[in-house]
């Protein structure tokens, strides 16, 4: 690449893109902008053009992207979401790494800074309005506690938004995720016999990986900031996602499903903490009403290619 | 999965279509017809965005036929008093212990109107917490009763019944059958924002289904529900005693009512308006008492 071309395109960081979703971000974004990566994990499958530093980002070595390279934006997806790592370190990892980073941004004036939070800080309550905004209280904590440091982080990140004005930062909230990613949602409809609480059988939002990554894109506009929910395709009940996989659910009545996962969780034969239960009991869907009128975001993927997308990835994965 | 779980599981399928055959088949096909042609704005899988599908109904439709005209045989006056289309409020008085009215209301413009419209109407909170009950009301329509969710279905042109009552009109002793409680303020409010016409709806039978000589709320609030009342019947003669005896009801639709103003008026103002509706469904329902010719005929 000639050295005329470089300056041409923008910088952008990517944290965390040794995972799925870093990973389709850096694949979407490539040819577009140059892009940097920062991961503790080690990265596979990645274009050439990309640099990589396998650090951790808390540590020393993370500073020196940002001196080294004048970056234009940060896209901040190193947030872990593993029910069973140790609530501490998963609290550590998570807060000290954001604050870390924005921390880094101010300091070394990037412009832009996209935070990929999650539509379950709004939590699945019955109170809820069908549709939450964005000004909808956080409340995904009320009940699952694994969920209180994406909660604090989100949070963080707004407060950085109004202590740094000259920053644009964006924070998304998208909707279920499904596709190739290891989150709790995908694992679930990768279930043989998905579970079900007997008597229940909520709306339910989900989105593409590759329409996440669009909004991603769209949030990377110059000009744009704010908070932003995003949602693919219209809701359905949660019974009509399993039968269009083709699969049977299993609805089990809740004081048995909460005493069978308390033990399987206690067992470490499951992987799905018993405050999950919610959401496949109670609504959590999203307005995004806001984020298709100023960031120009639109879904491409209908639920049908989402569903066969999860059962059987295409090969340009 | 092991063959004879195959076979279970086809047979179930199997029983659940010819279920559904002989459902339609035993509708009055004027009727469905009217029912299955209404525009809902349902997406492309059958469901409209609060989980309300129009298919569903056709498992109630029996059932609640048989209630409507010959258990409750429910009487209509000036049901086109409700436009067509577009956002309406149907604002009702709340009467007789169970919330028969709302159902009946919502009975009333699917059978006896053309075209049908479906009523949403605002359910309680704790309904979306009842196991089935949660799933059957979505399927049937019905809404978790949230401001946010109200102003979203009238911006899609909904038919919206409220009881600005609430729960202090249904649990209402016989002793003071057919007053009005206090209203609630919401629904002016959105009446006003989104420039909705309010229809005034006067239901008159509902108080004699269930007349109530003492509610027992202490017992109430241990249980979770909001009244337990305790009538002639009830809880005497076991739960036979807690059917609502088969009065005959008379739905009185009053002409729509146009309001103007600042939905962000103070409470004097708003109040102002919303005692015009309550005059109004006041006058609908005396007019209908006097008019019956008696409870259960």
């Amino acid at each position: 690449m000639s050295r005329s071309n470089r300056r041409t395109k923008q910088r952008v960081l990517i944290t965390g893109i040794a995972g799925n979703l870093g990973r389709a971000v850096a694949r979407r974004l490539h040819r577009r902008f140059e892009i940097v990566g920062i991961d503790r994990r080690p990265v596979r499958d990645m274009p050439k053009d990309i640099e990589i530093e396998n650090v951790d980002l808390r540590r020393r070595r993370a500073e020196d992207v940002f001196r080294r390279e004048h970056l234009d934006a940060v896209v901040h997806l190193n947030i872990m979401h593993d029910p069973r790592t140790q609530q501490k370190e998963h609290h550590a990892f998570n807060i000290v790494g954001t604050q870390k980073l924005v921390e880094l941004a101010a300091e070394h004036r990037v412009p832009k800074v996209v935070v990929l939070s999650s539509a379950n800080v709004y939590g699945p309550d019955p109170t809820n309005n069908q549709f939450l905004n964005e000004d909808a209280p956080l409340m995904g904590g009320q009940n699952f506690m694994a969920i209180r440091d994406l909660i604090a982080l989100d949070m963080f990140c707004n407060t950085f938004f109004w202590r740094h004005p000259e920053i644009e930062t964006v924070i998304l909230r998208p909707a279920n995720i499904v596709g190739r990613v290891n989150n709790a949602p995908s694992r679930y409809l990768r279930l043989d016999r998905p579970i079900t609480v007997m008597g229940f059988d909520p709306m339910i939002q989900i989105i593409h990986v590759e329409d996440v990554v669009s909004a991603i894109e769209c949030a990377l506009t110059p000009g744009v900031r704010g908070v932003y929910n995003i949602a693919g395709p219209s809701p359905v009940p949660l019974s009509t996602l399993i039968k269009m996989m083709g699969k049977t659910r299993l609805p089990v009545p809740e004081p048995l499903a909460r005493t069978m996962l308390n033990a399987a969780w206690s067992l470490k034969m499951s992987d799905w903490p018993v405050p999950e239960l919610d959401h496949i009991k109670y609504v959590c869907m999203v307005d995004d009403a806001l984020a298709r009128q100023e960031l120009g975001f639109q879904h491409a993927y209908e639920i049908d290619r989402i569903l066969s997308d999860l059962a059987a990835p295409p090969a340009s994965y | 999965m092991s063959d004879t779980d195959v076979s279970v599981r086809d047979s179930i399928r199997r029983l659940r279509r010819r279920l559904d055959d002989a459902l339609v088949g035993g509708l009055d096909p004027k009727v469905w017809e009217n029912i299955s042609s209404m525009r809902a704005g349902q997406n492309e899988y059958g469901y409209d965005p609060f989980g309300f599908e129009p298919e569903f109904l056709k498992y109630i439709y029996p059932v609640a036929e048989r209630l409507y005209r010959n258990y409750f045989r429910v009487e209509t006056f000036n049901i086109d008093h409700i436009p067509d289309d577009g956002p309406v409020l149907l604002v009702s008085n709340h009467t007789g212990q169970l919330p028969i009215d709302g159902f009946l209301i919502g009975c009333a413009l699917l059978f006896d109107r053309q075209p049908a419209r479906m009523v949403r109407s605002m359910v309680e909170h704790w309904v979306a917490t009842i196991p089935f009950v949660s799933w059957f009301m979505a399927r049937a329509g019905q809404v978790v009763g949230t401001r946010q969710n109200c102003r979203i279905l009238l911006g899609r042109g909904g038919c919206i019944l409220v009881f600005p009552e609430g729960t202090r009109g249904v649990n209402k002793t016989f002793d003071r059958a057919y007053e009005l409680a206090p209203f609630g303020y919401g629904f002016m409010r959105l009446a006003l924002e989104n420039n909705t016409p309010i229809v005034p709806v006067g239901v008159v039978g509902g108080e004699e289904q269930m007349p109530t000589i003492w509610n027992f709320e202490s017992l109430g609030r241990l249980l979770g529900i909001p009244a337990f009342p305790i009538t002639p019947t009830w809880p005497l003669l076991g739960p036979l005693g807690a059917l609502p005896l088969p009065v005959k009801y008379r739905i009185h639709f009053g002409e729509p009512m146009h309001f103007e103003g600042a939905s962000d008026d103070e409470d004097r103002v708003i109040g102002e308006k919303v005692d015009q509706v309550k005059a109004a469904i006041h006058k609908l329902v005396q007019s209908g008492l006097r008019e019956r010719k008696g409870v259960f005929f």
